[in-house]
């Protein structure tokens, strides 16, 4: 019988004769880990929620023209000597036209950089309503392609979207007009240009973002319709967004856009720097917590194992007296530590799965997300092998600080004490 | 031939106070002596005998086992050396209280690796039933009386077939008849088998049927 299986079996007769404290031990650990895996999967589900609330549906690059009056007025270039005072300077006309917007976007479909390319163009229309006309925004877009790069489905719960293009004179209505309106799916309702135009519209879903001054004024049309309604042509484009592969190469890619076509381009973290904070702040509290988590579970653990392996005292004397050497004696507390730490961490494991999979399935239901119906949770496996190596590490440690002690000791020392 | 001899050795004790607890203390104990150590409470004798078994490093002097020098080893040299040559029989017969009677007695016997499991655990059941505990093998320690369990300490200082055995007070917990019964095992052994045997006691009866006593006073030898 070599030592390992003599060493293996005084550790296994310690572990199994005191189940009550092993599995206080163990179960120390298994919460520890446990809490730390459904914490790190809610917070950073939730966060992956939230961030992609806003990532998802916004384009990285926005281009489009500034309505703003000319930097230099005629009368500078034609008398660029004199001194000169113009007041009350007004933007020109027709300025929200972007130019030549159909050659950009095919110019932009071909950089490699980027994922996808939408125009779109909104029309100030009023809905129809018996006696009052309601104001209201129609939105011209490709919506095949908008569901595609911005997930707009996610926000029409009710419906079938690609009737936009299956149907003419057909819009995605807002819920909130719908509900105004006593309208359902199916029904006509009537737009009104300002020019006084009138055009019968077949509603082919609800449009419902979850913010009720949206929701009461937004339709989506197709881009044709909306051309129509503003009695415009083919090629009027407000806006052309961008999605990239990377949405970090968006600030530069925006000024090189700025540059290349005389056109306002904003990239996402201009447009959305508040939203950076708040996912920063986010992101801090959660690392914030999980740390404090492992601090705590690993001084438990230490805690534990430590008042473990000091009852055991008398058993360091008599295996050393009896001719059992320091290593050994350290081997075999070590060992328990580690056996303890792998079962507990095991456990927790399952334990932390078992609860993030209850959450997962908890019923969320909110407004503001139509198309989520349970709590997210990130399932992410780096977390479990983390965990496990946290349970692996803080046992080994807690097992090994009061071993070297053991190991140190005389064994006189414990008898004398007697 | 000498078993085990100290040279001068001194021995301090310095929590709470500087205390002096053994002052030159020189000795030797021949192969099979069956020698007892007696002297008042205080006056160094378990100090001595923790010593003479290695367990004690912390003295100045020297100390031969077998004429060789032994002061200054390592304590893993010194753990085999108690693991093969010396018997150790405490007061409180400490065993490991979560295993059988029969596993304490083989524990030294597997560390010692020089046997194979099936021999180790002949040879431990061969020494419980020379000390009439066979019966009780597969028991667990701490179900024993305070008898039986001096006896199963006895058979494990046994069981790697030591040169000598050390007892403290071994007696001191077990009422005359288990104490006789003891020193019959002992003197048994010590002259079946030429087993040396030194004993820290403070039972003169026990004392006076020894071979030697040795007297200390003050942390010296005093006769």
């Amino acid at each position: 019988m070599n030592d390992f299986s003599l060493i293996f079996k005084i550790t296994r007769t310690h572990l199994l004769s005191r189940k009550k404290q092993t599995s206080i031990a163990a179960l120390g650990v298994t919460f520890g880990i446990g809490t730390f895996i459904i914490m790190m999967s809610f917070m950073t589900g939730l966060n992956g929620l939230l961030d992609g609330l806003i990532l998802n549906r916004t384009p990285h690059i926005q281009i489009y023209n500034e309505i703003e009056p000319s930097e230099v007025q005629p009368i500078e270039m034609a008398l660029p000597e004199q001194i000169h005072f113009v007041q009350s300077i007004k933007p020109v006309t027709n300025a929200a036209k972007i130019y030549n917007a159909l050659p950009l976007m095919e110019e932009l479909k071909r950089d490699k950089r980027v994922k996808g390319v939408t125009s779109q163009l909104s029309a100030k229309i009023f809905y129809a309503a018996g006696a009052i006309d309601l104001n209201g925004i129609a939105t011209g877009i490709d919506i095949e392609e908008e569901s595609r790069l911005y997930n707009i489905s996610n926000y029409i719960p009710n419906g079938d979207y690609t009737g936009l293009i299956k149907e003419k004179n057909s819009i995605i209505l807002g819920a909130g007009i719908t509900k105004k309106l006593s309208l359902r799916i199916g029904d006509k309702i009537q737009l009104k240009n300002p020019q006084g135009g009138i055009f019968p519209m077949k509603i082919v879903a609800i449009y419902q973002s979850g913010l009720a001054e949206v929701d009461n004024m937004q339709s989506y049309v197709s881009r044709g319709t909306a051309q129509r309604l503003m009695g415009v042509g083919n090629n009027y484009i407000t806006n052309i967004n961008v999605k990239l592969n990377d949405v970090n190469q968006a600030p530069a890619f925006a000024k090189e856009m700025t540059r290349r076509f005389d056109v306002n381009a904003v990239d996402i973290n201009t447009a959305n720097a508040q939203f950076d904070t708040g996912t920063s702040i986010r992101n801090l509290i959660t690392y914030a917590v999980s740390v404090t988590l492992l601090v705590v579970a690993g001084f438990g653990i230490y805690n534990i194992l430590n008042m473990f392996i000091y009852e055991k005292m008398d058993d360091i004397a008599i295996l050393k007296a009896t001719g059992f050497s320091a290593g050994d004696v350290s081997k075999i507390f070590i060992s328990q530590a580690i056996l303890i730490g792998f079962f507990g961490g095991l456990l927790g494991l399952i334990f932390g799965f078992i609860v993030s999979w209850i959450i997962s399935n908890t019923p969320f239901n909110t407004e503001a997300l139509p198309t989520v119906d349970t709590y997210p949770i990130n399932f992410n496996p780096g977390y479990y092998i983390f965990g496990m190596i946290f349970a692996m590490v803080s046992t080994f440690l807690a097992g090994y600080l009061p071993s070297r002690k053991a190991k140190k000791i005389d064994p006189v020392e414990i008898i004398r004490g007697k | 031939m000498s078993l085990l001899k100290t040279e001068n050795i001194n021995k301090y004790f310095r929590d709470p106070v500087m205390f002096h607890a053994l002052k030159d203390v020189s000795f030797e104990l021949q192969k099979g002596e069956f020698a007892s150590i007696i002297g008042k409470s205080g006056c160094g004798k378990s100090t001595l005998l923790y010593i003479l078994s290695t367990m004690d490093t912390d003295y100045e002097g020297n100390l031969y086992f077998n004429d060789e020098l032994i002061t200054n080893k390592s304590a893993e040299d010194l753990a085999k050396l108690r693991n093969e040559h010396i018997g150790f029989v405490f007061q409180f017969h400490y065993l490991l209280p979560e295993f059988s009677v029969l596993e304490n007695v083989m524990f030294p016997g597997l560390k010692l690796g020089k046997k194979s499991r099936e021999e180790v655990e002949h040879d431990a059941i061969e020494k419980l039933r020379l000390l009439e505990m066979g019966e009780q093998a597969l028991k667990k320690a701490n179900r024993l009386s305070g008898g039986q369990k001096q006896r199963v300490a006895i058979a494990r200082a046994l069981i790697n077939n030591p040169s000598i055995i050390m007892g403290d007070e071994p007696t001191g917990n077990l009422d005359s008849k288990n104490s006789d019964n003891v020193f019959n095992i002992f003197k048994d052994l010590n002259e079946s088998e030429d087993l040396s045997l030194l004993v820290v006691t403070h039972d003169m009866d026990f004392a006076n049927r020894t071979h030697r006593i040795i007297q200390m006073g003050d942390g010296k030898i005093i006769g």
